[in-house]
């Protein structure tokens, strides 16, 4: 009973979408009720400003950064209206993650299978995977801007598209790696013992018995690999300067702040449609699969 | 992901711990061999890959100027993870409290876990001036707030029922329930979360520097070694920020583990 | 242990009294409701040894939930001691074990049987003095500063038990205690706790699936049957005079003739069909 009543719930998201819109139109009012209410030059402890200014400049109305969305980009005559520019550098961005969140899929699993096959190399391996997210090696994407165009593999010349997607696959590895070797290691001791008494091999039984055991635990990684694909694109779009995405197109409308007060928070909008998006992408990847989600786990 | 430390007592601990510590750190040290010998013997220019030795050299030269690049940093960062974890704990009692708040709440969490929260950088530069750390520690704080309202909100249901039952039979108040049984499950989970945000806290703080802002940090000096070309000393940043990241961790670790020790082992990740 | 202003504990009455008693569940669309009790009536004297014992889904468990004040009856009445089972619970009249044993993991064994003490203000050295005591009753007191996980599954379910006697509670309501436990540890806690409650004279309202346990243990035995769950019959049993349980008993004559009557007693509650019936 109670599970019919998930799926029902599961179904008719509406109601969470709906209370979703409802916070986010509290948070708009805080907003202007601070900017209303706040001094226009903030709030300081001991010179660093620990509340924002609530000039036009500082906080634009939230009604002013809607209108600007369907405003043209620019005062040329024919530039395209701010939000179809920033819907191409979104979907810009999207090639990107997604190629990165695929490259990390990739290597992830492999790493699984490799780290449940031999039990040296989950001891050696595994330690150092979890360590390299501690370890901000993001940091690294300025070093690998200067890959650009400067590199050469297999005779195709590295683009610098190739460095942002790198960097992403980075961010996306991990989370498939832990979540498919915990999966991949999660069928008892029972269903293994029974495995070996039937006299299957060690490929037979990934395939018939610890693949489909992992499901539960890879699809929310692969969520989680998604998001992290998202930052990644982006950050890297912003340290390797890569134009065209959202990204660049965040740090360049930057520069407008002052004369264009509402314009920087297009492709701030554009960059959370497609963590969105993107988080809905490979969420629909898990809707085929739901004999094998019996027992998900949360990420 | 639970830490790579052992579990067990007594003597497995020491004839399995050997090998668990060993494999890892030999391996490190493997790659990092195979790393300089490669860059030296197969001439890698540096601007692919400066070696090992280059870079410890410049984190020697630089030291003066990283030392102070972590401090900032890692100032930020904490002031970032300390303030996200305080309103991330608050609203995840609310949310446990009220249903109605947890309704809002939930989609609006599960949005900002998918979303690239370094991207508000820019226009939090503006709100608080481009002179202040300010923008950087907002960042960190809502990079922190997300994994610490999921846990925490996790922990505060899973009292167990019969645990429940028990305080019923007592006649337990709210406030004595909240004392002997919810605050001790929630508390292991509320660390965890602590140890994930901690992570996400470092780098929130080092890309918002990306993005512009005051030039103090570990990733201002990154992007202005790369962008004049001095490789070796980019990377020396980078392990500046390896420092901070490995400190915090351990620091967060240390503090799960102390809090789990006599806690059911229900948390993993 | 009485509060003023409620009705004080009437030493007359019985430890508790259910009169026709229905608990139905749920109307869920598709199953309909389930009638987990159906006009049940028992009454439990003062200081007696009663165990329930019947089939899967014969409402055994949820009878006891409904003394315990855990859940309330669709209808009927239910008294401990002359009160209701609300009044009862906020005075602390009746100590209880579940079949997990229950413990908070993060306490000390001490401290988990000091809990109930604690939370009714109990001040420090008593309930320091208490929980010695029992842990001594249950033969426990080498292991006072270890903590649950350190404990077998028999020394958890002891520690739960001397968390029941905590308060001296004249009635004691235990869910399938021993029922996740070996059969050695099994006996062995049976005639540890048959010995603790000739000590204290407690009323003992006992959830069992075993036929054996309920005969040693029991002055009488409430067979029930399923679906709707009701009373079948009521074995008096009254092997030996209160304390004199040993385990020799378990050899006695008298003993395995009510074995035989209680296990007729289980059978003849389906005459027409024996499926469903669960019995050892």
């Amino acid at each position: 009973m109670t599970a019919t009543m998930i799926r029902w719930s599961r179904a008719l998201r509406l109601p969470d979408a709906a209370l979703g819109l409802l916070g986010l139109l509290g948070l708009a009012l805080l907003w202007e009720l601070y900017k209303a209410l706040g001094p226009a030059d903030g709030w300081s402890i001991g010179g660093t400003r620990v509340l924002p200014r609530t000039t036009d400049l500082a906080m634009p109305h939230t009604w002013d950064v809607l209108i600007r969305l369907g405003e043209p980009l620019t005062a040329a005559p024919g530039a395209p209206p701010l939000w179809v520019a920033v819907a191409q550098a979104s979907l810009f961005s999207l090639g990107i993650a997604l190629a990165g969140w695929a490259i990390g899929v990739v290597v992830g699993f492999a790493l699984a299978v490799l780290m449940a096959r031999v039990r040296v190399a989950e001891n050696a391996v595994l330690p150092l995977v979890v360590l390299s997210q501690t370890v901000p090696l993001i940091a690294l994407a300025p070093v690998v801007r200067s890959w650009g165009s400067r590199i050469q593999v297999a005779g195709v010349t590295w683009e610098a598209w190739m460095s942002v997607a790198v960097i992403a696959s980075y961010l996306a590895f991990f989370p498939v790696a832990v979540g498919a070797l915990r999966g991949l290691q999660s069928p008892e001791t029972l269903h293994t013992e029974l495995m070996r008494a039937y006299g299957t091999g060690w490929w037979t039984t990934l395939v018939r018995l610890r693949l489909p055991a992992s499901v539960p635990y890879v699809l929310p990684a692969l969520r989680l690999a998604a998001a992290n694909a998202v930052v990644g694109t982006v950050v890297a779009e912003v340290s390797t300067g890569l134009p065209g995405g959202v990204g660049r197109m965040i740090l360049e409308f930057a520069n407008f702040a002052s004369s264009d007060p509402a314009r920087p928070w297009a492709p701030l909008m554009g960059a959370v449609a497609l963590g969105l998006l993107v988080a809905g992408l490979v969420g629909a990847l898990g809707l085929p699969l739901a004999r094998y989600r019996r027992t998900e786990v949360p990420a | 992901m639970s830490a790579p430390t052992a579990g067990g007592r007594g003597t497995t601990v020491a004839r399995e711990a050997l090998p668990r510590v060993a494999a890892p750190v030999l391996l490190a040290g493997g790659l990092l061999v195979v790393w300089e010998v490669a860059v030296v013997t197969a001439q890698i220019p540096p601007f692919l890959l400066p070696s090992p030795r280059a870079i410890a050299g410049e984190v020697q030269a630089m030291w003066p100027t990283l030392s102070g690049a972590i401090v900032v940093t890692g100032t930020n960062a904490l002031v970032g993870l300390v303030i996200g974890a305080l309103v991330g704990v608050g609203a995840a009692i609310l949310a446990g409290m009220a249903r109605s708040v947890d309704r809002v709440l939930a989609p609006m969490v599960a949005g900002l876990a998918v979303v690239p929260i370094v991207a508000l950088a820019p226009v939090l530069y503006t709100m608080f001036g481009a002179a202040a750390e300010t923008a950087r520690w907002v960042v960190a704080a809502v990079a922190a707030f997300v994994p610490v309202f999921v846990t925490t909100l996790r922990g505060l249901r899973q009292t167990r029922p019969v645990h429940r039952d028990l305080l019923r039979v007592y006649a337990a108040t709210r406030r004595q329930v909240t004392r002997t049984l919810t605050i001790p499950t929630a508390l292991p989970f509320v660390f965890t979360g602590l140890r994930l945000a901690s992570s996400l806290a470092v780098i929130s703080a080092i890309v918002a520097e990306y993005f512009g802002g005051p030039r103090t940090g570990i990733g201002s000096f990154i992007t202005t070694a790369a962008a004049g070309s001095n490789y070796a000393r980019a990377w020396a940043f980078v392990v500046g920020g390896v420092v901070v990241g490995l400190v915090f961790y351990g620091v967060t670790l240390a503090l799960e583990h102390l809090v789990r020790r006599r806690t059911a082992p229900v948390v993993s990740r | 242990m009485t509060t003023p202003g409620e009705p004080p504990t009437d030493q007359r009455a019985a430890a508790v009294e259910v009169r026709s008693v229905s608990r139905v569940f749920g109307s869920g669309r598709q199953a309909g409701p389930v009638v987990a009790l159906d006009e049940v009536d028992l009454t439990v004297a003062a200081g007696e040894f009663v165990s329930l014992i019947g089939p899967s889904g014969c409402g055994k468990s949820t009878l006891l939930r409904l003394v315990a004040d855990l859940d309330t009856p669709t209808a009927g009445s239910i008294t401990v001691f002359g009160r209701s089972p609300e009044q009862a619970r906020l005075a602390h009249d009746y100590g209880i074990a579940f079949q997990q044993a229950g413990l908070l993991p993060w306490r000390t064994v001490r401290a988990n049987v000091e809990l109930p003490l604690g939370l009714h203000g109990t001040g420090r050295a008593e309930r320091r003095a208490r929980a010695e005591h029992l842990l001594e009753l249950v033969g426990l007191a080498d292991f006072a500063d270890h903590f649950p996980d350190q404990l077998s599954g028999g020394m958890q379910q002891r520690v739960a038990i001397a968390r029941a006697f905590a308060e001296e509670p004249s009635l004691l309501l235990m869910d399938e205690p021993f029922g996740a436990l070996d059969e050695m540890t099994r006996e062995r806690l049976q005639v540890e706790l048959t010995r603790i409650c000739a000590q204290t004279r407690a009323a003992v309202v006992f959830v069992t699936h075993s036929i054996p346990e309920a005969v040693f243990l029991s002055d009488r035995v409430v067979v029930m049957s399923a679906r709707p769950g009701r009373i079948q019959q009521v074995v008096d049993v009254r092997l030996g005079a209160g304390a004199a349980r040993e385990d020799t008993l378990r050899q006695d004559g008298a003993y395995f003739d009510a074995v035989t009557e209680v296990r007729a007693a289980l059978h003849g509650g389906e005459p027409a069909r024996v499926v469903g019936v669960e019995n050892r």
